[in-house]
């Protein structure tokens, strides 16, 4: 085994990382290849699969907010359409009002649960009744029941708390990678809901969706051009009222999100900062032993 | 476990803890003077980390404990009024949610790194064998976890995992029916599930005091991978180690807190936030990413009984490392083929992990086949032989001379003699 007996320094563990990196980068995609190929053969069924567009959310990124008239409007396109069939029970009125959300007063929180007829009971005489809503009432459903909601629309809408949570796609191997730095990763449910509904490209048939799996969606085109009134000079577009409702539905999915990031960016502060000082603390320390892995070593 | 403790307490209530309960003494002698090896590099620090891990699960566990409901009618919705309505409750599930994979993330490095610089060979065995027990139990644990928000990879999760067991000839059936505590994943299962998962990380925290006091009778393996032998082979813990370890714990820190409050679904799946519900099957079930590599040993063997007995193989054969390498040179440094045998297998398993993600269609089958032909070809051929025709570089004679040089050796051997009176236990 002589071939074995290398004459060569010990090479140092962190150059064969880059090799390794950029050998799993190649790996990786080479894999790919064939499988998209293999896909593309037997995709003639399956048509084009269409990766839902980017749109340039105010609440992406590191100092990513959400932009409160943009998430009133959403609002208003939820309760004049989306709410006719879709559900939307982990919310409550009171929710409109808190921080970091569309910013309704209390006075208006109060108006409009009141607008709301809530079923409650039983009395005191053992009877249900319905009452005008109050902030602490979650958002009632216009169907009793899933089951009522099935037959009467043909399937079951799901539920929209988290529906901007719950939707996402592939984005492939390279990609997926920056996302973790760029965050559009975040973003995949609201891109999804604005992409189905800006994918009804068939005139013809109501049904047919560019971007949902099959090309075949339940929900008939919801929304068009004009149907929503906006009051703050928006226009009244699909577009506009699409990117509207995605954002109202991150929000409701992830109501946290600007306490989450205002923290976060405190807190990815603090650590840096302390860090860059223990590293000073720790050069000092190990300044007098001349150390491998003391920086000054001399 | 570094020999008699230097440690001599000073005030009257030290004293008298002290000669009743060496408690102090025993600290002092753990983590304040006991003696490293001086060349401990980086990788050496996620001990600490995962040390911290433990404890960061624990204390934002507790409180999610508080406020979650193990029923499953009201799981899903419990965990929402944490997100929504708790308190913080939002930055407590996401810290754990995402704390669960950095576990992961450090523990992986630690185990990669004990197998780059040959940790576990002799004196060193039982240590690992520890290491491999709390591997597990995490696994089980964050398993278990991932269970408990009972969104549909929750369940779907659970489903496949639990069903494995039916694999087992003649009483498959019934020990997976006895897992579930039922006929399918249901109430009974997420009850136990979360019973289990509040109980396994104080075993882990058992084995952990075993596995430091493994570590702490022949010490930590180093670098150059030689033993010391002189005291200026050594730095006393406290302070080299101390800051050391925490510079490297807050780095990670910044790591982690990117997670958890700027992409904190990133390592979770979007079909986790749709409610379990058994009639309905996800488009494909993926578990947790840090199980992905043996998903994929799995689903590359065609034989359900056969995946696995793979699978579990694939774990199990990391126990018998001391043995199955041949090597008496622990570090990989001094052996140039293993050094590429060992990226070659890390590049494997990280793949076998990306193919896991994937549905099990095209190529994907073929090379997941492939790739866990050679998991087991690393551990099973390559590195029993290895060990026995490879030809190590030349060593150092000591620690201090491969830190220092020959004549810087010589050197320290005054400066630091004086400073430091511990030797090796």
């Amino acid at each position: 085994m002589r071939f074995l007996n290398l004459k060569r320094p010990a090479l140092g563990a962190g150059k064969f990382v880059l090799p390794a990196a950029a050998a799993m980068m190649f790996g990786l995609i080479a894999l790919q290849g064939p499988v998209s190929a293999a896909e593309e053969a037997n995709g003639a069924a399956a048509a084009e699969e269409v990766s839902p567009s980017l749109v340039n959310w105010s609440f992406t990124g590191f100092f990513g907010h959400f932009d409160t008239a943009q998430l009133q409007r959403g609002f208003k396109v939820y309760k004049e359409v989306c709410s006719n069939c879709h559900s939307l029970k982990l919310l409550a009125f009171r929710n409109l009002g808190d921080p970091g959300g569309p910013g309704f007063s209390e006075a208006q929180v109060k108006a409009l649960a009141a607008t709301y007829q809530i079923h409650d009971g039983p009395n005191d005489q053992g009877e249900m009744f319905d009452r005008p809503g109050r902030p602490s009432d979650y958002f009632p459903w216009s169907f009793p029941n899933a089951s009522a909601a099935r037959a009467a629309l043909g399937a079951l809408p799901p539920d929209m708390s988290l529906l901007a949570k719950a939707r996402a796609w592939e984005r492939g191997f390279p990609v997926f990678i920056l996302d973790a730095v760029t965050q559009v990763e975040e973003d995949e449910g609201p891109n999804y809901i604005h992409a189905i509904l800006n994918g009804y490209t068939h005139a013809d048939d109501p049904n047919w969706n560019l971007y949902f799996p099959g090309h075949k969606i339940a929900m008939g085109k919801p929304l068009s051009d004009g149907q929503v009134e906006y009051t703050d000079g928006s226009p009244q577009t699909v577009e506009q009222y699409s990117q509207d409702i995605a954002a109202f539905l991150f929000w409701a999915a992830e109501p946290k999100l600007e306490q989450r990031k205002e923290m976060g960016f405190r807190v990815i502060i603090f650590l840096s900062v302390f860090a860059v000082l223990l590293y000073f603390v720790k050069r000092k320390i190990w300044h007098d032993v001349h150390g491998a892995t003391s920086p000054d070593a001399h | 476990m570094s020999g008699p403790s230097t440690y001599v307490p000073k005030s009257a209530a030290a004293k008298w803890l002290e000669s009743r309960l060496p408690i102090i003494g025993l600290v002092h002698s753990s983590f304040v003077v006991f003696p490293n090896p001086r060349n401990l590099n980086y990788f050496w620090t996620f001990g600490g980390i995962l040390a911290f891990m433990l404890v960061a699960q624990i204390i934002t566990g507790v409180p999610l404990a508080m406020h979650y409901t193990p029923e499953s009618t009201m799981a899903f919705s419990s965990v929402e009024h944490i997100m929504r309505d708790v308190n913080y409750g939002w930055l407590m599930r996401y810290v754990h949610a995402n704390g669960a994979s950095m576990f992961f993330i450090a523990v992986y490095i630690h185990i990669f790194r004990g197998i780059y610089y040959g940790s576990y060979k002799a004196p060193r065995e039982v240590l690992w064998l520890l290491g491999i027990v709390i591997y597990l139990l995490m696994m089980a644990t964050g398993f278990m976890g991932y269970v408990l928000p009972w969104g549909q990879m929750s369940g779907w999760g659970a489903t496949v995992i639990t069903s494995l067991f039916s694999a087992i000839p003649f009483v498959g059936n019934a020990v997976t029916q006895w897992l579930w505590g039922g006929f399918a994943v249901d109430n009974a299962t997420l009850n136990r599930f979360f019973a289990l998962h509040y109980l396994l990380p104080f075993m882990i925290a058992g084995v952990v005091v075993l596995h430091i006091w493994a570590l702490h009778v022949p010490g930590s393996n180093n670098p150059e991978g030689i033993e010391p032998q002189t005291p200026k082979d050594t730095l006393p813990f406290h302070p080299y180690f101390t800051v050391k370890d925490g510079f490297a714990l807050v780095c990670f820190m910044v790591f982690y807190a990117w997670f958890v409050f700027f992409i904190p679904n990133y390592l979770n799946h979007a079909d986790n936030y749709i409610e379990f519900n058994p009639l309905v099957t996800p488009a494909h079930i993926v578990p947790e990413w840090y199980y992905l590599p043996f998903y994929a040993i799995l689903r590359s063997i065609p034989d359900k009984l056969g995946g696995v007995i793979a699978m579990f193989m694939a774990i199990v054969l990391l126990a018998f490392l001391p043995w199955l390498d041949t090597s008496k040179v622990k570090s990989a440094s001094y052996r140039p083929y293993f050094k590429i045998a060992f990226w070659i297998f890390v590049l494997d398993a990280v793949v076998l992990g990306f193919i896991g993600s994937q549905p099990p269609e095209g190529s994907y089958v073929i090379w997941g086949q492939i790739l866990t032909a050679y998991y087991f070809l690393h551990l099973l051929v390559i590195t029993p032989l290895l060990g026995l025709f490879e030809k190590p570089l030349p060593m150092p004679a000591s620690i201090a001379e491969a830190v220092l040089g020959k004549a810087g050796s010589a050197a320290a051997i005054s400066a630091h003699a004086a400073s430091s009176p511990n030797t090796k236990g």
